[in-house]
């Protein structure tokens, strides 16, 4: 298909919300159609894996984890001994997020992830991964520019601050366990677990901040 | 291979632009895209690695054209049309070859659930020792395989730190050539800024990147 000129001026998938449908929707349409009925795949399956990553596996279970690790000591223990067995006890793994390593923001370190080679993330406690993420401009800079990077995020760090980038290209994935934030500490599980963000378990955000 | 997917440390792929809440996808073909790719792996006739690797074959122009599920797809219909799943007649005319068998999805929905949540991991026992301990000095190797790998060009010929142990996985170069799984250990090792960067690198700080024990050698 990439020898075909008329493709040559798509949609991008980022490009959203003004056009009409490209010929990528088209074309998966018809994808779909000729995969169902040679019996390659069933329809209810589909159905059931876009379910599962727009209504249950995202961003809220990593918060779960977080939330947890503040107010539990043993657990936060577990965590940073064995992130994969901690994370399980709270219902979550399977698909990318088969090997988790949990890396702890503090005041001297902060911590930021990025897979460098395609779009590595883990999934089983943050979802899919924002376009952003997946993006060249992301991925290029992340771990030659980490301080400009986050700057543009909005998150300007001390030169006395070690930045530490994880490029995850096997198959460890990695969870950032930001700083819990000040004048939280009558907060529960559940309430705490509202201040932590998407961004701030990629590392490109703190926790208590209004970003994703 | 030498390709633009491994884009670590250059300049000039244009401005970050985080998209303020942003949906899980973007239009309804995007999730049939992840779906589709999902429930096709399921005949079990390519594995991750070699996945990855198809779409670090689209040509370098198109790779940074094109979004992440288009390459998907691309990837995706290059697979199945190799594994003979499909033919390329089937896919321009969008509907099977008269005479087609009808076959039977590996993949149902009631077993979705339970596959996503099982996932695939890659640790696998080994009778190969690890050659190397932690706080050993180390050096990626200067090595630049056509195929499929896992070694950002960044790294090698650059000095680390081997800072852990993850046992032994599958070997990514061996397993996308359909060589089998061929585990060895992999090791998480970190790299200083100013190692890869240089004095005007990003100041205090490191790389840290899980490295097969191939990629490496004593320093």
């Amino acid at each position: 298909m990439r020898d075909d000129p008329e493709h040559h001026h798509h949609h991008h998938d980022h490009d959203h919300g003004q056009d009409p449908p490209s010929d990528w929707a088209l074309r998966v349409k018809a994808l779909e159609s000729l995969m169902v009925e040679k019996g390659l795949v069933d329809s209810a399956a589909l159905d059931a894996i876009v379910d599962t990553y727009e209504h249950k596996v995202g961003p809220r279970n990593g918060a779960r984890v977080v939330a947890r690790a503040w107010s539990d000591p043993a657990y936060k223990a577990r965590l940073m001994a064995d992130a994969t067995a901690a994370i399980a006890e709270l219902g979550y793994g399977g698909r990318q997020g088969e090997h988790m390593v949990a890396v702890e923001n503090t005041p001297q370190v902060h911590n930021l992830v990025v897979c460098t080679l395609c779009s590595c993330y883990p999934w089983s406690v943050l979802g899919l991964p924002p376009v952003w993420y997946k993006s060249s401009p992301y991925r290029s800079r992340a771990v030659i520019d980490p301080r400009g990077v986050l700057a543009e995020f909005g998150l300007s760090l001390s030169d006395e601050v070690e930045v530490r980038v994880w490029d995850s290209t096997a198959e460890i994935r990695y969870l950032v366990l930001p700083e819990r934030p000040a004048g939280t500490e009558g907060l529960d599980v559940d309430a705490l677990a509202e201040l932590v963000g998407r961004d701030s378990m990629i590392g490109v955000a703190l926790a208590g901040a209004s970003q994703p | 291979m030498n390709g633009v997917h491994d884009m670590g440390g250059m300049h000039g792929l244009g401005p970050i632009a985080p998209e303020p809440n942003e949906p899980v996808f973007h239009a309804p073909w995007e999730a049939r895209a992840l779906a589709l790719t999902l429930a096709a792996g399921a005949w079990r006739r390519w594995n991750i690695d070699r996945s990855r690797h198809q779409r670090e074959l689209i040509p370098g122009p198109d790779y940074l054209r094109l979004g992440y599920y288009e390459k998907w797809i691309t990837g995706l219909i290059e697979l199945m049309v190799q594994s003979e799943l499909v033919t390329r007649e089937e896919i321009a005319a969008g509907r099977p070859a008269p005479g087609a068998p009808k076959l039977s999805p590996p993949l149902i929905a009631d077993q979705v659930a339970g596959v996503l949540a099982k996932g695939g991991p890659t640790t696998r026992s080994s009778d190969r020792s690890p050659r190397f301990e932690v706080d050993d000095r180390v050096r990626a190797r200067n090595l630049h395989p056509t195929g499929h790998t896992r070694l950002p060009r960044y790294v090698r010929g650059h000095l680390g730190t081997i800072t852990r142990r993850h046992g032994a996985h599958v070997f990514p170069d061996a397993n996308a050539r359909g060589g089998g799984e061929q585990p060895q250990p992999l090791y998480q090792v970190r790299f200083e800024a100013d190692e890869l960067w240089g004095r005007n690198g990003f100041g205090r700080g490191a790389v840290y990147l899980d490295l097969w024990e191939d990629y490496l050698e004593p320093a």
